[in-house]
């Protein structure tokens, strides 16, 4: 049973190269967008971490801002 | 309603979205593999090679979905000065471009047994590597220029003469003699295809439009991180 799943009469080589091809392309890409997401969310943190109080209260009446600040780690 | 699309409202929605796409993309990917490698039967000419099909179509759907998306997006964008239309469209290119690069590459595999060859300078296989140049070119575009309005210019003029690739592709089995088949499944008239192979392709296609979604999302996130970063800069 197993065996034939694998060879599929010959074919196995070039169904299970597709499906291994797509499922690499789509993890490369999950990874690459995560690491580009982290590394900006961050510098962020840190570019936030420096400013002074006023300054960064008024940066958190920002809409956007509350969002990124309260979803540390939302993906 | 321009103002539904203003990055601020926006944000609190695609920050959160992620995950539970992600889960529903696992399982929607779990079951279309399922069907795809073990319970959809194998094709009375092609055998096994028929499996192909289940990534290869709807990758090819998918960027062909995106890229005409893209292009509208940006021609309104331009049109009606929305800059949020501009930033979607360039969330949306990197997972454009990996489906289109995936039914290249699964399309000559599925070559190599149907026809014997991995590639031939076939009107649809030619006109797919075209759009992948488009794609390319759209994504460098992006990282060249630093001058916001001359990238959004020239971004909508490459998808413009872009999207004249689009029905070419689409009617280029119909047009010329190709190696390729012609379609199977039509909207507008009976496919040819069986159910049982029918429905393991429409939950791939699914699962295809699960993962550009999610890519979409965390890429419009870092973007919009990004231009926070910046305002950060100014303060």
């Amino acid at each position: 049973m197993i065996n034939e799943l694998l060879s599929m009469n010959g074919y196995g080589l070039y169904v299970w190269s597709s499906f291994a091809f797509t499922l690499l392309c789509f993890t490369s890409l999950y990874v690459v967008i995560k690491i580009q997401y982290t590394k900006e969310k961050n510098k962020f943190i840190i570019k936030f971490g420096t400013l002074n109080s006023e300054k960064a209260s008024f940066a958190k009446s920002q809409g956007t801002i509350k969002e990124i600040l309260s979803n540390t780690s939302n993906i | 309603m321009y103002k539904f699309f203003e990055p601020n409202k926006i944000f609190s929605i695609t920050s959160r979205a992620p995950k539970y796409i992600l889960i529903l993309f696992v399982i929607v990917l779990t079951i279309g593999l399922i069907e795809s490698l073990i319970l959809s039967p194998e094709d009375y000419k092609q055998g096994h090679s028929v499996r192909i099909m289940y990534v290869h179509v709807p990758a090819a759907w998918t960027t062909l979905g995106i890229f005409s998306t893209i292009t509208l997006l940006s021609i309104f964008g331009y049109i009606f000065k929305l800059k949020n239309f501009f930033l979607i469209s360039k969330s949306l290119a990197p997972s454009g471009f990996i489906f289109n690069l995936i039914a290249l590459v699964t399309g000559s595999i599925w070559g190599k047994p149907t026809w014997g060859t991995w590639w031939a300078w076939d009107a649809r296989i030619t006109s797919m590597l075209i759009l992948a140049l488009f794609y390319l070119i759209y994504l460098l575009a992006w990282r060249i220029y630093e001058n916001k309005e001359q990238v959004y210019k020239i971004t909508s003029i490459i998808t413009i003469f872009g999207i004249i690739n689009v029905p070419i592709i689409k009617y280029s089995v119909d047009w010329w003699n190709t190696l390729h088949q012609p379609a199977s499944i039509n909207i507008l008239s009976k496919s040819s295809i069986h159910s049982s192979m029918l429905f393991p392709l429409i939950i791939m296609t699914a699962a295809f439009a699960l993962f550009s979604l999610l890519i979409f999302l965390m890429k419009y996130n870092t973007e919009l991180i990004k231009i926070k970063n910046k305002g950060l800069d100014r303060l």
